[in-house]
């Protein structure tokens, strides 16, 4: 190994300042749902930089194509997209075999969900899910319809941009990463309180995808370029190397 | 004036944001409600092959008002019996994989009862930082509605007295009186060993949660 950033090893520390905090009164839910105490801070051990590893095989062929994976006579509603890019570690790699998940609202800003009462209908041919491995180059795309906004129980009014939630499994537990991918161009992003549970704009800046015209199927799909970062890990230089580690 | 052109540069994590309350539709659309994928991610993380005494995990998860938290998605992610995690990085010596034992799973909070489970064995224990070896302990991780980045914890065992107080993650909680929100305590139902690991998300009891 002539570089001293090992394939496995503990991870660069999370920075919680580019993170939402856990008490965030905008969005009300966070009130009672957030610690209070420090989190208590642990080196990483085999515990941590280990987590489970996924394989193609475990996927369905249509499981990244939300447009067909659920369609039973016709095709969902809504603009047609593609949503593409890399995911990424801290030091630029490319993170290859990474689990990505996703769901949504459909065009109508309405769930496929028990517990989503909004007045907007179920788009009988759109489920709302999908999931993806990344190549070997870190690369992932899917196959969707923009979701729309929907009102929620916050303040009285407040509305969701239009959003794709995310699941990223790399390849420790400690990167484990659940966040949401907005639209450019929204504008119902600066107001949303989830959104501003972030305080830095730079941070935020990274979850809105950007159009991408050379990603057009042309008289078919827009595409939107949305790349993700997770954790990397740190250079282990003049270190004892985890016990029991590669 | 100087540029800096051997600054470090390094890319920032994609910052967190709430699953939400329909997280079920992504991560177990089962729960939500329908059928989609062939195969699905869920809470039974043994075969008949799989080696180790046969436990299931159970607790509910509660607010700070003391109220349970019915949509709530929890991660499990464990060595196998031996004390090996499943994956390349693991090179303890000595120790089997089980080919028959991932060692993740994947559960939600029911919504009427609040109750999760996981069907799994007990892990064995596994060598931590400085050679000190850790206590047989499975690592939680916790997202909802209303909690904006996911919770670590680690799942420990009250028939484990011994190599729980050698632990080095217990042992580095400065407040003795906390570490007790780890230790899932031990019962038996229908001859099965059944643990207990309610989690307190916020006030005087809350679950200790880990900065990993």
């Amino acid at each position: 190994m002539t570089t001293p950033i090992a394939q496995f090893g503990e991870f660069l520390q999370r920075d919680r300042s580019w993170h939402p905090p856990a008490y965030t009164p905008g969005y009300k839910t966070s009130v009672l749902r957030s610690p209070q105490k420090a989190l208590i801070s642990i080196e990483n051990s085999l515990s941590e930089i280990t987590g489970p590893l996924f394989s193609r095989d475990e996927l369905g062929a249509l499981d990244n194509d939300l447009i067909l994976n659920y369609a039973k006579d016709g095709l969902p509603i809504g603009e047609r997209i593609l949503v593409h890019g890399y995911v990424l570690d801290e030091h630029g790699k490319p993170v290859p075999n990474a689990l990505v998940e996703v769901w949504q609202a459909n065009a109508s800003g309405r769930y496929r969900h028990k517990n989503d009462r909004y007045i907007a209908p179920i788009d009988p041919n759109f489920g709302g899910c999908g999931r993806t491995l990344t190549d070997e180059n870190g690369y992932y795309f899917y196959r969707t319809v923009k979701p729309g906004p929907y009102p929620w129980r916050n303040n009285i009014n407040d509305w969701r941009p239009a959003h794709i939630h995310y699941s990223i499994f790399a390849s420790g537990f400690a990167q484990r990463l659940i966040t949401q991918m907005y639209f450019e161009g929204d504008p119902l992003i600066p107001g949303c309180p989830i959104v501003r549970s972030i305080s830095n704009e730079e941070a935020v800046r990274g979850l809105i995808a950007q159009l991408d015209r050379g990603a057009f199927v042309a008289l078919d799909s827009m595409a939107y370029r949305f790349d993700i970062v997770v954790r990397g890990a740190r250079a282990t230089l003049f270190e004892n190397h985890i016990q029991g580690a590669k | 004036m100087f540029t800096e052109v051997n600054k470090p540069v390094y890319l920032k994590e994609t910052a967190s944001q709430t699953a939400g309350p329909y997280v079920h539709i992504g991560l177990a659309p089962q729960q939500a409600g329908f059928d989609i994928f062939e195969n699905n991610f869920g809470n039974v993380l043994v075969t008949p092959e799989t080696k180790g005494e046969r436990i299931r995990l159970e607790g509910r998860v509660f607010d700070g008002s003391g109220a349970i938290i019915r949509d709530v998605l929890l991660e499990i992610w464990q060595a196998n019996a031996a004390g090996r995690y499943n994956h390349p990085a693991d090179r303890q010596q000595g120790k089997e994989l089980d080919p028959s034992f991932r060692g993740w799973g994947r559960a939600c909070s029911d919504f009427d009862t609040g109750v999760y489970s996981f069907e799994t064995i007990k892990p064995g224990p596994v060598v931590g930082r400085h050679g000190k070896v850790m206590a047989p302990h499975i690592n939680m991780w916790i997202v909802a509605r209303g909690i904006n980045i996911g919770l670590n914890t680690r799942v420990y065992f009250s028939d484990e007295e011994q190599a729980n107080a050698a632990d080095p993650i217990i042992n580095g909680i400065e407040w003795v009186e906390r570490r007790k929100t780890l230790i899932a305590q031990r019962s038996e139902e229908n001859g099965q060993a059944v643990y207990r690991f309610d989690v307190y998300i916020q006030g005087p009891d809350e679950t200790v949660f880990f900065d990993v």
